[in-house]
């Protein structure tokens, strides 16, 4: 593929959503839709440019994402350490993964109630919950990758005199990391899921909260525009990681083509 | 060293120290008896071709030859190396390249312990031009074809110039033709570098172009050893070698004809 088509390729996935805003604009105006249901695509982007001016938009970006970022570096690094440590030592598993398998099964966020009794409605029960949630993804997926890197590769490595550290850095790391990097790919929409859903239910700030409050007032608008804007950040993070992969995996078949996504 | 070497009656010319050798060694996997009470002195220098049917233990003896497999009965030993050469190196029928590193890369894991990474870098780019890819260095593995693969693990192999090459099988996968030109190449190579190889194969065309000597393994018994003193380089198709690989397939297959 040339790079010009590979542009139009990309152009063309937005059509699409246009096409819907143009088609929702159009039922707006005509009052098939009435404005208490769905205001049109112009007054929420009015509401936008209003909360933008105030200023309370950026601030609400800011703490989610603070929350959202805190959250998957916490329990990503306690994942990925677990991960790690249950792939290269069978005793470190046989110890910790049945425990981690039957927590697993518990739905994080079944444990709301739990976590608003132990931490209130403060930044802490946030962070549980997005870490809480992010964990099991990147420890299963972390776990997997170095279970699964060639065993005929490490022989090889072992017969080239190796040590454990090169093995690891040189065979076992790279090998696990498109496992890895799924497993990130899935945290990334559970760490926007869990926060939505813990900011909905208490806060004082965050996009949750925004538009939780903008439905005490009725202000529609604004309850679109917070839910355009999580499936915007989600988005935003999804091509981050992409990119990264782009970068880290260059030797994978599957990237050496144009990307096919 | 400076004990003056006296043998008194001596016919043919002095031959060379051994390489390794295998006393009476034995291997065992659960009641199975896979190798039992091996004897082989290969000298240093030699080609030497195993040979045999499926699980006969010729796979079994190349590992325990590379120290992956320990024997249950019997010693193996080896000669001593020079510092900064391997002792052994074992090619597998797989290629076993690192997807994630380029292809100047994996040859240089070659040198793992026994050069820095410039050094070991800078040989790889020369062995890689040896075995024939040359402006390589950069690709990854995956773009490389089969034949290619090997060549690079043949390289990765040679890099640490190995006083004994283990080669395990490592034309099997390869079509007939790109198996012909490997076979010159390693023929080639051996030649010019001198170490000693063992090469367990299934394909007695093979081994009898390119070894001094045939082992041919029945039922984990040497049950023959028969020395190729035919001259190098041997062609495709010469009358010479059909009449040791008639001798070697009646080995093989007894009385049937074939």
């Amino acid at each position: 593929m040339t790079a010009g088509s590979n542009r139009f390729g990309a152009a063309i996935g937005w059509l699409l959503p246009i096409l819907i805003l143009l088609m929702w604009e159009v039922m707006s105006r005509l009052g098939v839709i009435t404005e208490n249901v769905l205001p049109a695509p112009t007054e929420v982007f009015a509401a936008f440019l209003r909360v933008l001016k105030s200023g309370d938009l950026a601030r609400n970006i800011g703490v989610s994402s603070w929350r959202a970022l805190t959250g998957l570096a916490i329990g990503g690094s306690i994942g990925f350490a677990l991960g790690l440590a249950n792939g290269l030592s069978l005793l470190s598993r046989n110890i910790t993964d049945t425990t981690l398998q039957m927590v697993r099964n518990v739905p994080h966020l079944a444990l709301i109630p739990l976590v608003i009794l132990w931490f209130g409605i403060d930044e802490g029960a946030k962070l549980f919950l997005v870490a809480l949630g992010v964990f099991f993804p990147i420890y299963v997926n972390t776990l997997l990758g170095i279970q699964t890197v060639d065993p005929q590769l490490i022989e090889m490595g072992r017969t080239y005199g190796m040590d454990r550290r090169a093995l690891f850095l040189r065979v076992i790391l790279p090998g696990a990391l498109p496992s890895i990097f799924v497993g990130l790919r899935y945290a990334l929409g559970i760490m926007w899921l869990t926060l939505i859903v813990a900011e909905t239910i208490s806060a004082s700030a965050g996009l949750g909260y925004m538009a939780m409050q903008a439905r005490e007032f009725l202000m529609i608008d604004v309850v679109v525009l917070s839910i355009l804007i999580y499936a915007l950040l989600g988005k935003l993070a999804d091509s981050f990681v992409r990119l990264l992969e782009r970068l880290c995996l260059q030797w994978h078949p599957a990237f050496q083509k144009t990307a096919r996504s | 060293m400076a004990k003056p070497q006296l043998r008194s009656v001596e016919t043919a010319p002095a031959p060379a120290p051994p390489a390794f050798s295998f006393q009476g060694v034995s291997r065992r996997f659960g009641a199975k008896s896979v190798l039992s009470n091996i004897e082989l002195t290969v000298p240093q220098g030699e080609f030497v071709a195993i040979i045999g049917k499926s699980g006969c233990g010729k796979s079994t003896l190349l590992r325990l030859l590379a120290g992956l497999d320990q024997p249950d009965g019997g010693q193996i030993s080896r000669a001593q190396t020079q510092p900064g050469q391997s002792s052994i190196r074992i090619m597998f029928q797989e290629p076993r390249l690192l997807p994630w590193a380029r292809v100047v890369d994996n040859v240089a894991v070659g040198l793992t312990g026994l050069a820095g990474r410039a050094e070991a870098k800078a040989r790889a780019h020369d062995l890689l031009a040896q075995v024939g890819l040359a402006g390589r260095d950069g690709d990854w593995p995956s773009v490389l074809s089969g034949g290619q693969r090997q060549r690079v693990a043949l390289a990765r192999a040679l890099i640490g110039q190995p006083s004994v090459l283990a080669l395990d099988e490592p034309l099997g996968a390869l079509d007939a033709l790109t198996r012909i030109e490997m076979q010159h190449l390693l023929g080639r190579i051996w030649q010019t570098q001198g170490f000693t190889a063992v090469l367990v194969t299934h394909d007695v065309a093979e081994a009898v172009i390119l070894a001094d000597r045939v082992i041919v393994l029945d039922a984990g018994k040497v049950a023959l050893d028969l020395a190729i003193p035919l001259a190098r380089p041997r062609r495709h198709g010469h009358p010479d070698l059909a009449l040791y690989e008639q001798k070697i397939l009646a080995q093989l297959f007894g009385d049937e004809a074939i």
